[in-house]
């Protein structure tokens, strides 16, 4: 048989698995859905059925208040899904949970690697090169500007930055689901032990992290505190709520974001901070470009993000590769 | 370099401008001569260096980096300098250290087109990423981060506790670094010579009257001119006496118009408007007018012109309507009332040439009312509005509350549909912000085609450009770059104060200072106005 990958397509709403008619990612409620982590871009509501990590499905019945639907399948385990198509999901390293999701039809192995980073992270497995024809890989941060710096450096930034005002706080602005649990746990790294604060949309996420064991210390509700408690503390809340009403409540913040973004000057102004901290779940560019020498696919499939500098990095180097046009999918708060 | 990078750094990242002051001040104070003189100098935009520009930054950069990917990086980032300081190859061998502020300027300062090629890519690789955005933002002379001149004045006077009034006195006898304006803040030393130099003397500049109304008992009107605000200055010296002629924002515009500068051989400093003779418009409300002035259109073509031909100043002459003396045979004007200097300057224009002067003629009106009526009667080209002076305010540096107010006139409106979106650059980096619009050739319904009408970028809020932004990713037809064709469907209510005939536009027309009035998302876009609704507000 010739190798057609026609089993496989892109559409706009998610990649169709047309043997086994499930959707991967699917950016509308479908039958049956392949999830590869817990962002809401990525895991939406509403499917028939739902297959994904134990740690995911935990996230997503987090937000939505239901597992109907659930099928839980851990990292390593094939699941043989209709029209012989198998599944196994595998390390992503971008979050907890998260899972590349490995596909064979046919003698034909695909590989969707949701989002992804190269980085450890105490807060999930990491990524693990897997061999495959067709590598779907995200391209968030898909320009070759951007470097992130060792995450060390940055948390060495913030701390810093605590140390050298101890009558303000440090208020980090960190994506509720990942992000905030990863700064956390880096802090707790450098030594950092005093109580972190926390904004009341983190604290669900925060407790499913500690009952997947992920350690995060002495975590505290915003609410619960008085002003005065907080000076030299840090407080983390979602990227949103950095210039909301809320923050008038605490004793004159430093304002700090961690994302990939704050690499450009003009985006960390345009979210008035003060404070840019280089810290990514996705993987950098040269980590986006590395994973694809790296699998060496047959050709690679590029989505979610900056599609046109990574297929022209793939035509510079003789590699088959296309972007695929595909909707919905927006991380502009990592 | 490295504290000046991160002065550069935090100012970017620091929203108040206390904050910002107090940055700039800690750095004047703890820098040395001349580091300091040239960072200022970098800061308040008083560098200019001949080799470097931005194609000089794009050209070494794209024999590094591939031209797709740093093209598409530049569109991202939205800054050439930030987008090169990320890029640039970190050298592989062993550097020296990173110059100092004042020897990057004297680097810089040597290179000729030639050698910008081999110097400026060794100084890069001497620096880490911040130290090569602030070398490649002092070398191209556009900071744009927020800092006005002003502001770098105000903190130098902080800094060293002087008067920011002095300073401004000073600051156009010196150039970069400024020594004797430090040795003087901060060392002590006696003020700066400014005798018989022909200095810029900042401009009085006026608030928006907005919804207020003034008594004519306090205020005198004068039609605001639609040409650009000049200051004429002539000094007697040895050598026979000089004239400059300098713009708002005081940069020295002499040799753009050489033939102003022969016209005034009386030591004297005026305000006023630098029009070119036109048409007769300007010349009714004006008796002393000889032919009257042009409209904005026609003074464009002068400016920004190192060098006039001989075709142009016969052409397009240009003059100066005048509106205020500061200064007349030495003696200094600006802490009279408006209504002194005004008798001043009155008595001193029968002493200069027709061909080159006349006066800014009062708006009689009797109360407010009548001054409404009088504004609302003008349609000339060469009228932006009303200026309102308080007959008692003296000539203060600036905008200062309740002593001038300009009351421009009602624009005109028009509805366009927006047909292409550029990315923006500084703050709207990645949004798109720069709108192309066009108007109906015809019947759309009976298949006639847009045509573009104008560009704008402003007249919208933050929230706004976010809707828009997002209106075009999701409406896109196709990509050019950093431009998208959108489809068509949105309609923008345009805003602008004139338009005019144009060859270099498709359509054949050119508006005036257009700017987004009112995003029309309830209006469907055939509904929007065709060419000949625009070509019916053509006054040439």
């Amino acid at each position: 048989m010739i190798a057609d990958f026609s089993w496989i397509r892109p559409e706009p709403h998610g990649i169709h698995v047309v043997p086994a008619d499930c959707w991967i990612d699917p950016s509308r409620a479908v039958d049956k859905a392949l999830v590869t982590h817990g962002h809401a871009d990525h895991a939406r509501g509403g499917h028939g059925q739902t297959i994904a990590t134990p740690e995911t499905l935990g996230i997503m019945k987090l937000r939505y208040a239901t597992d109907e639907g659930a099928t839980s399948v851990s990292y390593g385990e094939t699941i043989r899904l209709p029209g012989n198509v198998d599944a196994t999901y595998i390390p992503a390293g971008h979050v907890l949970g998260s899972a590349q999701i490995l596909l064979e039809h046919a003698g034909e192995k695909v590989i969707v690697t949701g989002d992804y980073k190269r980085r450890a992270d105490p807060t999930c497995l990491p990524f693990e090169v897997t061999p495959c024809d067709i590598l779907i890989t995200e391209a968030t941060f898909g320009l070759p500007l951007f470097v992130h710096p060792p995450i060390a450096e940055e948390v060495g930034k913030l701390l810093k930055a605590l140390h050298d005002n101890p009558e303000c706080c440090v208020l980090v602005g960190a994506y509720a689901l990942g992000k905030a649990q990863r700064v956390i746990a880096e802090l707790r790294a450098a030594g950092h032990r005093a109580p972190i604060y926390l904004h009341g949309a983190m604290e669900r996420m925060c407790r499913l992290y500690e009952e997947f064991g992920v350690e995060l210390g002495d975590l505290r509700l915003v609410a619960d505190h008085d002003k005065e408690a907080m000076r030299g503390a840090i407080v983390v809340c979602p990227p949103s709520a950095l210039n909301d009403r809320w923050s008038r409540r605490l004793p004159d913040p430093i304002t700090a974001m961690a994302s990939g973004w704050m690499r450009v000057r003009q985006r960390a102004r345009q979210r008035n901070v003060e404070l840019p901290l280089i810290i990514s779940d996705h993987a950098d560019w040269g980590e986006l470009t590395r994973t694809i020498e790296e699998v060496n696919p047959h050709e690679s499939w590029i989505t979610h993000g900056r599609e046109e500098a990574l297929l022209r990095w793939c035509q510079l180097h003789q590699r088959r590769a296309r972007a695929l046009a595909m909707v919905g999918y927006d991380d502009e708060d990592d | 370099m490295e504290e000046f990078a991160a002065l550069i750094d935090a100012l970017v990242y620091t929203r108040s401008r206390n904050a910002k002051l107090a940055l700039i001040a800690d750095y004047l104070r703890a820098t040395p001569d001349p580091d300091r003189g040239w960072a200022l100098a970098a800061l308040t935009d008083g560098m200019d260096f001949k080799a470097v520009k931005s194609s000089t930054i794009r050209n070494l950069m794209k024999e590094r980096v591939d031209p797709i990917l740093w093209s598409l990086s530049r569109d991202f980032v939205g800054d050439t300098a930030e987008t090169a300081s990320l890029l640039w190859p970190e050298p592989s061998s062993d550097v020296e250290a990173p110059p100092g502020v004042a020897e990057a300027v004297a680097l810089l300062g040597a290179m000729t087109r030639t050698t910008v090629l081999t110097e400026l890519p060794m100084m890069l690789d001497r620096l880490d990423p911040s130290g090569r955005y602030a070398l490649l933002k002092l070398a191209t002379g556009a900071m744009r981060i927020g800092i006005s001149a002003r502001l770098g004045k105000v903190a130098f006077a902080q800094a060293f506790d002087v008067s920011v009034d002095e300073v401004e006195e000073y600051w156009h006898a010196l150039q970069p670094p400024y020594a004797e304006l430090f040795a003087w803040a901060a060392g002590g030393a006696a003020p700066p010579e400014t005798e018989n130099l022909p200095l810029f003397r900042p401009f009085m500049l006026a608030h928006p009257l907005e919804d207020a109304q003034v008594s004519m008992d306090d205020y005198a009107a004068e039609w605001k001119w639609d040409g650009i605000r000049v200051q004429l200055v002539h000094v007697a010296n040895e050598n026979g006496g000089e004239t400059r002629l300098y713009s708002r924002s005081g940069d020295d515009i002499s040799a753009t118009f050489p033939e102003l500068l022969d016209a005034l051989a009386i030591p004297a400093v005026l305000d006023g408007e630098l029009l070119v003779r036109g048409s007769t418009q300007g010349g009714v409300q004006n008796d002393r007018t000889q032919g009257g002035a042009a409209s904005f259109n026609a003074l464009q073509q002068r400016l920004g012109r190192k060098t006039v031909s001989k075709k142009m100043l016969s052409e397009a002459p240009a003059f100066v309507r005048l509106y205020d003396a500061l200064a007349i045979e030495g003696e200094d004007l600006r802490t009279l009332p408006w209504s002194d200097r005004r008798g001043h300057l009155e008595r001193f224009i029968p002493r200069l040439p027709d061909s080159h002067f006349d006066l800014s003629q009062i708006v009689e009106a009797g109360d407010f009312d009548q001054l409404a009526e009088i504004r609302a009667s003008a349609r000339d080209d060469a009228i932006e509005g009303l200026m309102l002076k308080r007959r008692d305010a003296p000539y203060v540096a600036g905008r200062k509350a309740g002593m001038w107010y300009k009351w421009k006139r009602d624009p005109l409106l028009i509805d366009c549909v927006l047909m292409y979106a550029q990315r923006g650059s500084g703050k709207r980096s990645s949004f798109y912000s720069d709108y192309t619009f066009g108007c109906w050739n015809g019947d759309p319904d009976a298949g006639a085609e847009l045509l573009p009408v104008g560009k704008a970028y402003s007249g919208f809020t933050d929230e706004e450009l976010k809707k828009i932004d997002r209106h075009v990713r999701q409406n896109t037809l196709n990509r050019f770059g950093p431009v998208r064709e959108t489809d068509k469907s949105l309609v923008f209510e345009v805003a602008f104060d004139s338009v005019h005939q144009s060859k270099r536009h498709k359509s054949g027309l050119a508006m005036r200072f257009p700017r987004i009035h009112r995003i029309r998302w309830d209006k469907p876009a055939h509904e929007a106005d065709r060419m000949t609704a625009l070509e019916a507000l053509i006054r040439d």
